[in-house]
């Protein structure tokens, strides 16, 4: 935007082409990056945003094409000449190590070491803490990571980075997992390392984000470069234009009026979770969305899981049309009818090595015929029905998990707890981290669901998705409904704000009273 | 992100499908080669005589069934070192419970000691939530201890004729016994694991715990099931030891859990769960027990056996584990 580092080339990858088998990952694509930039990487999933990232790691190796680095060429990286030619990659994924501690971290595989050989523990603190100085965030370097919050951890590996002498800094999805006061301190970070004059490539679902803080976008699509050009030359629509390739559909379309019932399906009243306390009440009709707001750590999730008896309930009632019901167990919810589509698809949602069809048919093994052993052509018929009904993109129903991309991973996910043909469907964050022609198509078959009769409950950190899809939005802050808003009243009014703007209000302060 | 799915593809020659799965079916083909290996080298020296072979069944047998279970408790994400143990420990308890009550309290006798001991290893794993892998060590020592301690380390005969005919010593026709016993076990845990609600239960807990328990899926129950059909199938093969040499004694089975886990881990079954074949389980078995019958028929010395019998086992598993690592993305 300022131009004003104008800065050196620090990053040149040039007409890269890789092909895996017979797919072209990627053909002909260039990369170029200044110091002093912060670059959005952009493009859906399996445009080659991973692949392009993977030979500037020096984890894959180019079929054709000519990478430099800081003016030095090169035909091709290893892992170790990225790092030492100042690559540092930040895991959408952390890759730290839980059980050590934030300053062993750090310097992993890298230690300073004593006039003895020994590793010097006190100087390895030290410099840690020097590097949290300069990034002027607080971390102890003596905590164990697994005590750090997400947004720490994050950091953590941004200081580890920092520590190797990273000139390049990569960053992919990092705000999937953190709060927006986390985000903010983030952003800070970025913002202060590119004025010291760090290339800084950025990938991110997030629109927002990326109009917010990046200065140039390269937009991949199929495996092909669209565009590069700094972002003020963006609108948001074209922007997503370049990115998708097609008419893209405005969240706005999903403001389809409500398919929602008088009749009352579930009714939480006061309740509370046994270790974090809380109060939530609130009613979902047939045919409902309900969605619900809030920041990270409000209790959302928890609401969830204490719907779904993973999680104890303290005190307050849950009744499923009028009847006072314990939810002990996930089993007594799904045979009650709810069913839960979990925040982490990879760790609570799939077995990943496991096929699409064994991955559907685990919640459903009791519909699978009544005898001792599977129905193996109804298992097919229902999986193959769910395939096209989500329009799941696999070669076939064999096809294990993670050979898929976010999206089809997350419409498995989905897929599976549909086929138990649920009154009440929970959804947690269904569309974090997936590209926004699958989200669309989450969007939409939201809608289709409740129009079919089902009540769902959808949590969701992104608030244009949430007043898209949602009839209603309650807002969470410290375990507490404290407020229930009908998307009518966001919508219409007198004031100048648009609608996510009056709800991220409302979300940010907890409430409208506050 | 781009890679190609795995599962067969449509129009595909068999040749084509080989080349694409050869590693994870490289048990079989190791079989079939380390047997035609020896059925060449050895054929002056009645390795492929009829008595050898079925010598060789009868030896791999009780190994093989005891892989049968193991492959159930890898599948699941656990471990049972204990299996050896349990075996002699059920052959005193069998031997002693003939002894005093006839043929069936002694039958009762060795699946009661199963089923005692996984329920035992089964209620400090899934309700102390101790590791199986430390619960069944410390099994393993005092199940050897008790058998010791109840048989005051002697061999106790099987006086009984019908329990060897039933369990291990005669034949069914022409087949040996024990051969019937390994067929039996083999198809039920392979239909158990592959075609039974209890089976992709097990699979899925193994394969990832925490989907399994979001999915509804009692874990601790699955768990607590596996390691009690280990347990009481390895008292089986302590039953079929008994049968076999008329004998209850505290050394039968004494280090099989190596073999055991060798057995399924060779046969492609995951050390860390989610996935597991118990035909593979058995050829694995048998691929032992060809190379044991063979280094031995080459006239290796015991010493040279056992380091060509591990060098084998190693180059066999790094084969089938080196394609496994799938790229990512």
């Amino acid at each position: 935007m300022t131009g004003a580092a104008a800065g050196w080339t620090a990053v040149d990858l040039t007409d890269i082409s890789k092909r895996f088998g017979g797919v072209h990952a990627l053909r002909e694509v260039s990369l170029r990056v200044r110091a002093g930039e912060i670059h959005a990487l952009l493009g859906e999933n399996g445009a080659g945003k991973s692949t392009i990232l993977k030979i500037l790691r020096g984890v894959q190796v180019p079929d054709s094409g000519s990478i430099a680095i800081k003016g030095e060429s090169f035909p091709a990286l290893s892992p170790q000449l990225a790092r030492e030619k100042g690559i540092g990659m930040i895991f959408q994924e952390l890759s730290l190590v839980p059980t050590l501690t934030v300053a062993q971290n750090i310097f992993l595989a890298n230690e300073p070491l004593t006039a003895r050989g020994l590793i010097d523990d006190r100087l390895m603190e030290r410099r840690a803490r020097e590097i949290f100085a300069l990034m002027r965030v607080e971390i102890d370097p003596t905590a164990v990571v697994a005590d750090l919050l997400t947004g720490q951890q994050q950091l953590t590996e941004i200081a580890k980075a920092l520590s190797q002498n990273a000139e390049v800094l990569v960053l992919d999805e990092p705000t999937s997992a953190l709060s927006p006061a986390e985000v903010d301190v983030l952003f800070g970070l970025l913002r202060r390392l590119k004025a010291e004059g760090k290339a800084i490539i950025y990938v991110s679902h997030r629109m927002d984000e990326i109009f917010m803080i990046a200065d140039h976008a390269t937009v991949l699509r199929d495996g092909r470069l669209i565009a590069s050009r700094p972002i003020a030359e963006y609108t948001l629509a074209g922007l997503i234009a370049d990115i998708m390739g097609k008419e893209t559909r405005n969240l706005s379309d999903f403001v389809s009026e409500s398919s929602a019932t008088d009749e009352v399906v579930l009714q939480v009243e006061h309740l509370s979770s046994r270790q974090r306390g809380g109060d939530i009440s609130f009613s979902l009709r047939r045919g409902e969305v309900l969605g619900i707001a809030g920041l990270l750590g409000s209790g959302r999730s928890r609401l969830a899981r204490m719907l779904f008896g993973l999680e104890p309930v303290g005190s307050g009632m849950i009744r499923l049309k009028g009847k006072a019901v314990t939810i002990g167990s996930p089993t007594a919810a799904t045979e009650q009818g709810i069913a839960l589509v979990p925040e982490d698809r990879r760790r609570q949602g799939l077995v990943l090595d496991h096929s699409i069809q064994a991955n559907i048919e685990i919640p459903i093994l009791k519909r699978l015929g009544r005898s001792f052993f599977v129905d193996k052509k109804r298992s097919r018929t229902i999986t193959d029905k769910t395939i096209e009904r989500l329009a799941i993109k696999t070669a076939s129903r064999a096809a294990p998990a993670n050979a898929l991309s976010g999206g089809n991973q997350q419409k498995i996910v989905i897929g599976k707890w549909l086929a138990t043909e649920p009154d009440i469907l929970i959804m947690d964050e269904p569309t974090a981290g997936i590209d926004i022609g699958a989200k669309g198509e989450v969007l939409r078959l939201v809608r289709a669901l409740a129009a079919e009769g089902k009540s769902i409950v959808f949590i969701s950190s992104e608030l244009a998705e949430l007043i898209a899809v949602s009839d209603r939005i309650a807002v969470m802050a410290e375990g507490r409904l404290v407020e229930m808003i009908n998307k009518s009243d966001l919508l219409t009014g007198d004031s100048e704000l648009r609608a996510e703007q009056k709800l991220q209000i409302i979300v940010q302060q907890g409430g409208r009273a506050a | 992100m781009t890679e190609t799915t795995a599962g067969t593809q449509r129009g595909e020659s068999p040749l084509a499908y080989l080349k694409r799965t050869w590693r994870q079916n490289i048990i079989y083909i190791g079989f079939v080669v380390v047997f035609a290996f020896f059925a060449i080298t050895l054929h002056d020296r009645g390795f492929l005589d009829p008595n050898n072979i079925l010598n060789i069944a009868r030896q791999t047998a009780i190994i093989a069934i005891m892989a049968v279970a193991m492959t159930l408790v890898l599948s699941s994400g656990e471990i049972d070192l204990s299996v050896g143990a349990v075996a002699g420990l059920a052959s005193v308890n069998t031997a002693l419970a003939i002894a005093w009550g006839g043929l069936p309290a002694g039958i009762a006798a060795g699946l009661l000691t199963g089923i005692a001991v996984g329920l035992v290893n089964g209620f400090l794993s899934t309700r102390l939530l101790i590791p199986t892998f430390l619960t069944t060590l410390a099994m393993m020592g005092v199940a050897k201890g008790a058998a010791m301690w109840i048989s005051g380390t002697a061999a106790i005969p099987i006086l009984d004729r019908t329990y060897p005919a039933i369990f291990g010593g005669g034949n069914l026709g022409p087949l040996p016994s024990l051969l019937v016993w390994m067929l039996a076990v083999g198809i039920i845990g392979h239909i158990v694991l592959l075609r039974t609600k209890f089976g992709r239960q097990v699979l899925a807990v193994g394969g990832n715990v925490m989907a399994a328990r979001y999915s509804g899926i009692d874990t601790g129950r699955i768990k607590m099931a596996v390691i009690v059909i280990s347990a009481t199938t390895a008292a089986l093969a302590g039953m079929l030891y008994a049968g076999r040499l008329q004998t209850g004694r505290f050394q039968l089975g004494e280090g099989d859990e190596l073999s055991v886990i060798a057995a399924a881990v060779l046969g492609g079954t995951s050390l860390f769960g989610g996935k597991g074949t118990v035909v593979g389980s058995i050829i694995g078995a048998l691929m032992i027990g060809v190379i044991n019958n063979g280094l031995i028929l080459m006239g290796l010395e015991y010493s040279q056996q056992l380091i060509a019998r591990g060098a084998i086992i190693i180059l066999a598993v790094a084969l089938s584990q080196a394609g496994s690592k799938s790229g990512q993305g």
